[in-house]
């Protein structure tokens, strides 16, 4: 394996990791504050499809985002109602959303294109190109900095680089701030905070509708980003990884970035070699695509540490009178 | 239950016309009518009997998985004749219906249903495979080309070992990265993953790449025309999603399969009906999108090569015979 080849398979993964950054990122502030959110995948599906639907019509690729953040917004809306308003079952409500997410896309997408539940396919400005660093042609000559600048940093689209600054901007919002530490609080001891006189409601809203941003700009990475365009059930069960990746990460906001980016590089590597060897054993692709879900298993067995979820993540909060 | 009352009318109104006329019918498969592939091809062939014979004909668009036996039913109830369904997913209810409309013919395409009134159209991939892997070897520069399957089941391998043994007769050396999506269903429909898996073949130094992937492909595609080198298209003529970029497209005459069984009529042949290169059911697209790539050479190498295909001075292997391809 040549130095290239390590560097092309470390590319494939940062793009890889960028959807599940965001969508990780989003389970992490709605968790934290207490709200379980099996529906990223749904919210990222209805992103991906919106943001595509918009970009074609509108020819441009901004217009298409916002429209992804406001439909992943909206069904975090949902979500916020059924599981902080009237107090229902935060899982049940999460699938009901992936259901729906499923669901309507196929059938707005057939009504509004009729190209079988897709967009129609988006090129030029309705969909994101590679940004090239400054000096990236110039540096390749330079042995290993050189191929490393301007194949791995450089030519990535905007959002990958916005999924690595998002990382310290959700560590420092929630781990620095006032509001991050009230956020953390409601999903550890909800009553606390309310006798401190901070409005629990409130608090987890602003936490779920953080979330729908993130999970906004994953959907909408996918389908403008990293492929252009959307298909049914393109989201292909990236939601699911990203909240395993949450919780291999401990629900911190840096272990998220490096569980990641690891579950990235597993998908990289399955992609670039069908099967592997190593001594003597040849390990199928099907082995590395498990692999994200068995390392979460067994973190969550205790053997590497201890995964402890938020205290009061999946209740309902009652205010006493 | 307002619908439902109005979809019993109508299918109680069609019964009375059925007996007089016997109406031929078609059920279109989940990926929905207009799905510029499958099932939009097995519309066409359908609309084009409508066309040339003046006739009329029912059709219905499944919505479920559960609807499927229910559709035969009314279809076969109201006298229908024959009945037409496009997917594999069929078999299953088609075997049970079958038996208890005896008089009622039945055409299935893409698998096999053994009944005395029912016709299992197959197409032959491996040998439409074999002709566009000889292309995509005529076409390739660096001699390393690329196969991007779906789901990994036999039908898939079935294409995949079809271009293999085609781009071998072209080039003994040449290299061939296979890679399939994923062995569940979402394999289908992952077009950011299909990207991925081009982007790793064309750093590897592939320059031509045939997907066989449903929506996947549609980012194998893509990713190809991104980066400037040539793509395969499957089952309907691809060519137009990136002209200029999309060498050909594996066709798979599902429409021609439609027309045939609905111009037979009540008197359609049953038994097993195979589509290859011979009956026009396999081929490959040649239009105004892909001029400019292929040449008459290569038009003239693939002729003679099908040819011969068709008369039978070569076989191509089917993966399904025997569940294993003899070249990679």
């Amino acid at each position: 394996m040549d130095l290239l080849t390590i560097i092309q398979i470390l590319d494939s993964s940062i793009r890889l990791a960028t959807p599940l950054i965001f969508a990780a990122l989003a389970g992490l502030f709605s968790e934290r504050a207490g709200i379980f959110d099996i529906g990223l995948e749904g919210k990222m599906l209805v992103s991906a499809f919106l943001a595509a639907a918009v970009a074609s019509t509108s020819g441009s690729v901004w217009v298409g985002l916002l429209a992804g953040v406001f439909a992943s917004l909206l069904f975090s809306g949902i979500h916020g109602v059924a599981s902080i308003t009237f107090r229902g079952n935060q899982l049940i409500s999460g699938v009901a959303i992936n259901f729906l997410a499923a669901g309507m896309t196929v059938l707005v997408a057939q009504s509004w294109f009729a190209q079988g539940g897709r967009t129609p396919s988006l090129s030029g400005a309705s969909r994101f190109d590679p940004i090239i660093l400054p000096f990236a042609n110039e540096l390749t000559r330079i042995p290993l900095i050189g191929p490393i600048y301007s194949e791995l940093i450089s030519g990535h689209t905007i959002l990958v680089y916005i999924a690595i600054l998002a990382v310290p901007s959700a560590w420092w919002l929630l781990f620095k701030t006032t509001f991050g530490l009230r956020l953390r609080a409601v999903g550890e001891n909800p009553e606390a905070l309310d006798t401190a006189g901070v409005s629990v409601i409130k608090t987890r809203y602003v936490a779920i509708l953080i979330c729908g941003i993130l999970c906004g700009l994953s959907g909408a990475y996918l389908s403008t980003g990293l492929s252009a365009g959307f298909v049914k059930d393109m989201s292909a069960g990236r939601g699911y990884i990203a909240l395993a990746a949450l919780i291999f990460a401990k629900w911190r906001p840096w272990y998220i970035l490096t569980a990641c980016i690891l579950f990235g590089l597993l998908e990289a590597i399955s992609n670039r070699y069908q099967n592997i060897e190593i001594l003597e054993i040849t390990l199928p692709v099907q082995f590395m695509q498990t692999l994200p879900y068995l390392l979460t298993v067994i973190i969550l067995a205790g053997f590497i540490g201890k995964a402890v979820p938020p205290k009061a993540g999946g209740q309902p909060y009652t205010k006493e009178r | 239950m307002k619908l439902k009352m109005l979809l019993t009318s109508t299918f109680f109104s069609l019964g009375l016309i059925g007996s007089a006329f016997a109406e031929p019918a078609i059920i279109y498969d989940l990926g929905g009518k207009f799905d510029k592939s499958f099932n939009e091809s097995a519309f066409t062939g359908a609309e084009k009997w409508k066309k040339e014979n003046g006739g009329t004909y029912r059709e219905f668009e499944l919505q479920s998985d559960a609807q499927r036996e229910q559709a035969l039913r009314r279809f076969a109830e109201a006298g229908n004749n024959p009945i037409v369904m496009a997917g594999f997913m069929f078999a299953t209810p088609l075997a049970e219906v079958a038996k208890d409309y005896p008089d009622t013919k039945f055409a299935i395409i893409d698998m096999v249903v053994d009944s005395p009134n029912v016709r299992s159209v197959v197409f032959n991939e491996h040998e439409g495979s074999y002709l566009v892997g000889m292309m995509a070897a005529m076409a390739s520069k660096t001699g390393t080309v690329g196969f991007v399957g779906g789901m990994d089941i036999p039908l898939i391998r079935k294409f995949a070992c079809g271009y293999v043994q085609g781009v071998k007769a072209v080039n003994s050396n040449a290299k061939i990265i296979q890679n399939m999506t994923g062995t569940t269903p979402a394999a289908w429909n992952d077009p950011v993953k299909g990207t991925e898996l081009t982007k790793a073949q064309i750093s590897q130094g592939a320059d031509v790449v045939y997907a066989a992937a449903g929506g996947t492909g549609v980012g194998v595609l893509q990713a190809a025309a991104d980066a400037d080198i040539l793509s395969i298209g499957v089952d309907a003529n691809q060519n137009y999603m990136h002209p200029g970029k999309v060498l050909t497209s594996m066709l798979k005459r599902v429409d021609l399969a439609v027309y045939n069984a609905f111009s037979e009529g009540a008197s359609l042949t049953t038994g097993f009906n195979v589509m290859g290169l011979a009956e026009d059911g396999v081929g490959y697209a040649l239009d105004e999108h892909n001029e400019s790539l292929v040449n008459a050479k290569m038009i003239s190498a693939l002729e003679a090569e099908k040819a011969k295909i068709v008369s039978g001075q070569i076989k191509v292997h089917d993966y399904m015979s025997d569940n294993s391809c003899p070249a990679n």
